[in-house]
């Protein structure tokens, strides 16, 4: 009698099929992906119930560190440029082309206008050392030592839809927030949006816009 | 690998013709799932996939001067921030009425203060009055203007400066250091 032979098994999986998922999420991942920028300071944010969206574009974001120091930026990099040429003429500042093209990709920045000229011309992993010292402020908003509503006059100018949105982080103490309400409130900007991060609200809970 | 074998003829003995070995159709495909997965991780942690979300706050015109109508004490509650996460508040008596302070944290216990208060004002006259100290954090105020849109108290400010009795009646109740 012949031997029974025992079938092996092949150990060889046929890895087709997950490829074929892999490569689906990997489109799928690349085309909803939205790149972190490069932030010139972490903040935390609080959280609120609050479930409106952040908008993409025209945005203006004014961000307090937990030291008090301000950031500000605008999302589009022809607006920013618009802004830098604005803002050069107004202090009687010269940008070169090199310095106006690094402006533009820098998403938000927190140095007062004498030195952004020098930290422009810096190498990329020198830039990324500097201790940015944030954008001066003073309590009434209006003061001529007041550079961020000189930023925030010319970015509206650069761009009349922005919205203005405010990123605080969880430590930064009132009366530096104090101040740039007060700087925007100078301006008569009076209505804008505190980004925050989402957390459910209590249970039973419904709004009222439903 | 234990592909299957479909070159054929290489088992066959005393075959004279000598066939061409044909190459296996069958690709190992194991190295391109990694990396399809390692790009996947990549994508994953390049992107931020949940969006924050934003409260509108919206403060008076300063540049305007409007003439309100006083509002009663009797119908606000005014919420002092304080340093180290307490709210100080008081309801019902202006700052130099000797009133209450109640200190809590800011979550759950402000809630019902708050909800508690706004039963006893008939109508929609309740009144709450946001003070922030100077050491008070930011989250602090978020914290508070989101019990706001969580007890939906239609009518709340913002104020950034404290009146003189409210200076003295935080120092001696509340020993706060203003």
């Amino acid at each position: 009698m012949p031997k029974v032979k025992v079938k092996r098994a092949s150990s060889a999986v046929d890895m087709t099929a997950m490829c074929d998922v892999a490569f689906l999420l990997l489109t799928f991942f690349i085309l909803t992906a939205q790149f972190r920028a490069q932030d010139a300071a972490t903040i935390e944010t609080p959280s609120s119930i609050s479930g409106i969206k952040v908008p993409d574009k025209d945005i203006m974001t004014i961000a307090l560190d937990k030291d008090g120091k301000v950031y500000f930026g605008i999302d589009n990099q022809q607006h920013r440029l618009a802004m830098l040429d604005n803002i050069a003429s107004e202090k009687g500042i010269s940008f070169s082309d090199n310095e106006k093209k690094e402006f533009m990709l820098m998403s938000n920045f927190g140095l007062p206008i004498n030195q952004l000229k020098s930290f422009l011309s810096l190498p990329k992993e020198q830039k990324a050392k500097i201790k940015q010292s944030g954008i001066p402020t003073d309590s009434t908003g209006a003061g001529p030592s007041n550079e961020l509503k000189d930023w925030v006059y010319n970015a509206r100018k650069a761009n009349n839809d922005l919205r203005i949105a405010l990123k605080g982080d969880n430590l930064a103490k009132f009366p530096n927030f104090k101040n740039v309400l007060a700087t925007l409130q100078a301006q008569n900007i009076n209505k804008f949006n505190l980004i925050t991060g989402t957390e459910a609200p209590p249970a039973g809970w419904k709004s009222d816009e439903e | 690998m234990a592909e299957i074998d479909t070159s054929g003829g290489g088992g066959k003995k005393g075959g004279g013709k000598v066939r061409s070995k044909k190459a296996s159709t069958r690709v190992d495909m194991t190295p391109m799932v990694d990396l399809g997965f390692l790009l996947i991780t990549f994508f994953i942690l390049a992107t931020t996939l949940s969006k924050p979300s934003s409260m509108t706050l919206n403060v008076p015109d300063k540049t305007k001067e409007e003439k309100t109508e006083p509002i009663k004490a009797s119908n606000v509650m005014t919420i002092f921030l304080g340093d180290d996460n307490k709210a100080y508040s008081i309801f019902g008596k202006a700052a130099n009425e000797d009133p209450e302070i109640k200190t809590t944290g800011y979550g759950y216990e402000l809630r019902q203060l708050i909800q508690n208060n706004a039963r006893t004002v008939p109508g929609d006259k309740f009144v709450v009055v946001i003070k922030p100290t100077k050491q008070a954090n930011y989250r602090n105020m978020v914290d508070v203007l989101d019990e706001m849109a969580i007890t939906k108290t239609k009518r709340y400010a913002l104020v950034d400066e404290l009146t003189a009795d409210e200076k003295t009646l935080l120092k001696d109740k509340a020993k706060l250091d203003i």
